[in-house]
C-alpha cells in the first residue's frame, strides 16, 4: 500500500538527486536503489579482497627488495580499499560478516578479470597499468556517485590507484629498456590481458539492463561504452610509449568520430568466467575460504582478550 | 556474552563497529573518515591506523562505537533544523553597508 507519506518521501529523494545532491545513510530511500547499491558496492569491495591473490602470487618472487616493498604496499592497499568498500556498505544495513559468507557461498560477485592467472612477473606490470587503468576509468566518474559513503570510499581509493598504475607502468617500462626476452614477456602479457581489461567495463550498453536506472539514480555516471571507450583512447599512445602492440586488429583512430575503432570482446567467453568457467574462478574462491577459515583462531583470541581486560578493568574499578 | 567472530557466524557476534575520525594535520578539526571492526578500541586504534593513514593522512586518531552516537534523526530534519531558517540576522549578508565602506 503506498501512503501519502510514502509519496512525500519518494519526492524527497527524487528532488535530493535532481538537485545533484547527496544521499546519506539515515535518509529515506527506495528498496531497489538501497539493493543496487548493496549489490555494486559489495562486488567492488570483494573485487578488491580477491584482486590481492593474482599479485599475491609475485610477492615471494619480487626481483628485487625495491619491487618487493612496492608490491606488498600495492597488495596491502587493495586490503585498504576493500574494507573502505565494506564500511560504504554497512551503512546501508548490512554487515561485513554477512557479506563475506554471500562472497564465499558464491551468492555475490567479484569482477571477472581477477578469474585470470599472473603467469609471469610481468604481469605484475601489466595489471598496474592496464588492470588498475581500467579500474580508475570505471572509478573516477563514481567520486560523484550519488550514494554519499560509496563516492567518499572512491574518492580515497582513486588516489591510491594512481600509485598502482604508475608503479605498473614504471615496471614494464623498466622490462622494455631490458633483453629480447623481457621485452617479449611484455609483449606475452600484454596480449593476455588487453581483452579481459576490456572486459571490465561490462557487457556492451544493449546487454545492459540496469545501466538506465542506475543512471537515473545517479549511482552510474557513464555507461559501460563510454567508459570502454575512453580506456582505449587513453591506452593507445600509452601502448606506443611503451613499445607494445595491442592484440587488436581492428584497432585504429577514427578521424570522424575523434575517437579509435575497436574489435569485439568475445562477449562468451566473458559470460563463462562471470558464471564461474574463468581459468581460476574456483581456486581464488578456494583461497578467500581457506584463507577466512585459518584466520578464525586469531579473531577468536583477539575476542577473548578483549573480554579478558573488560573484566580484569571492571575488577579494579571495584576494588577502587 | 559469549562473543566469537568465526566463520559463518551471525551478526550479533560480529566485532563492533567503530567509527574513525582523523585529525589530518595541526590546526584542523578531527573529519569522520569511514569505520571498522575491532575487538576493542585499542585495537580499533591500531586498524584505523592501517586502514585509514598508511600516507601520512593523519596526526591523530579517534575511535568511537557507532553505538554510542546519538544523531539527529532524518525525520526530525525540519523541526530540529528550522530554528536556523528565520534567524537570517545570524548570517553577515543579513546587513546593508555602502560598497565604499573598506574592509567590511
Amino acid at each position: 500500500m503506498t501512503t501519502d507519506a510514502d509519496v512525500s518521501l519518494e519526492a524527497g529523494f527524487d528532488a535530493t538527486i535532481a538537485r545533484s545532491e547527496r544521499i546519506e545513510p539515515r535518509d529515506w530511500m527506495p528498496e531497489d536503489y538501497r539493493r543496487t547499491l548493496v549489490r555494486q558496492i559489495a562486488q567492488h569491495a570483494h573485487s578488491e579482497i580477491i584482486g590481492m591473490q593474482p599479485e599475491g602470487n609475485w610477492i615471494t618472487r619480487a626481483p628485487s627488495l625495491r619491487r618487493k616493498a612496492i608490491l606488498l604496499a600495492k597488495v596491502q592497499d587493495e586490503a585498504g580499499h576493500g574494507l573502505y568498500l565494506y564500511s560504504a556498505t554497512e551503512t546501508l544495513g548490512v554487515s561485513r560478516a554477512e557479506l563475506t559468507d554471500l562472497l564465499l557461498a558464491g551468492k555475490q560477485k567479484y569482477s571477472s578479470i581477477f578469474n585470470y592467472p599472473t603467469l609471469t612477473y610481468a604481469d605484475v606490470g601489466t595489471i598496474g597499468w592496464l588492470v588498475d587503468g581500467a579500474a580508475i576509468c570505471n572509478q573516477v566518474p563514481l567520486c560523484r556517485t550519488s550514494y554519499g559513503p560509496y563516492g567518499r570510499a572512491m574518492i580515497r581509493i582513486c588516489k591510491e590507484e594512481s600509485f598502482h598504475q604508475r608503479q605498473g607502468y614504471e615496471l614494464l617500462m623498466t622490462m622494455m629498456r631490458g633483453t629480447d626476452e623481457q621485452r617479449a614477456m611484455v609483449q606475452e602479457s600484454v596480449d593476455r590481458f588487453w581483452w579481459p581489461a576490456l572486459m571490465m567495463f561490462g557487457p556492451p550498453d544493449a546487454d545492459s539492463p540496469n545501466t538506465a536506472q542506475s543512471m537515473a539514480w545517479g549511482i552510474k555516471r557513464n555507461s559501460n561504452d563510454e567508459l570502454r571507450q575512453r580506456f582505449v583512447d587513453m591506452s593507445v599512445p600509452q601502448a606506443e610509449a611503451l613499445g607494445v602492440t595491442l592484440p587488436d586488429p581492428e584497432l585504429r583512430w577514427n578521424e570522424e568520430r575523434g575517437h579509435h575503432d575497436f574489435g569485439e570482446p568475445d562477449w562468451e567467453e566473458f559470460m563463462a568466467v562471470v558464471k564461474g568457467n574463468g581459468p581460476c574462478n574456483r581456486q581464488r574462491i578456494e583461497h578467500r575460504r581457506r584463507a577466512h577459515e585459518e584466520g578464525a583462531w586469531v579473531r577468536e583470541a583477539a575476542t577473548a582478550f578483549a573480554a579478558k581486560q573488560r573484566a580484569e578493568t571492571e575488577r579494579a574499578e571495584v576494588a577502587r | 556474552m559469549s562473543a566469537r567472530a568465526s566463520g559463518a557466524s551471525p551478526m550479533s557476534t560480529e566485532w563492533p563497529l567503530y567509527e574513525v575520525f582523523v585529525r589530518g594535520k595541526r590546526g584542523l578539526n578531527h573529519v569522520h573518515v569511514g569505520s571498522l571492526h575491532a575487538a576493542d578500541d585499542e585495537m580499533a586504534v591500531r586498524h584505523a591506523r592501517d586502514v585509514y593513514t598508511r600516507r601520512n593522512e593523519g596526526v591523530s586518531i579517534w575511535v568511537v562505537k557507532a553505538a554510542d552516537i546519538t544523531a539527529s534523526s532524518p525525520d526530525e530534519k525540519d523541526p530540529l533544523f528550522a530554528p536556523a531558517g528565520d534567524k537570517v540576522y545570524r548570517h553577515p549578508t543579513f546587513y546593508t553597508i555602502p560598497d565604499d565602506v573598506p574592509h567590511m
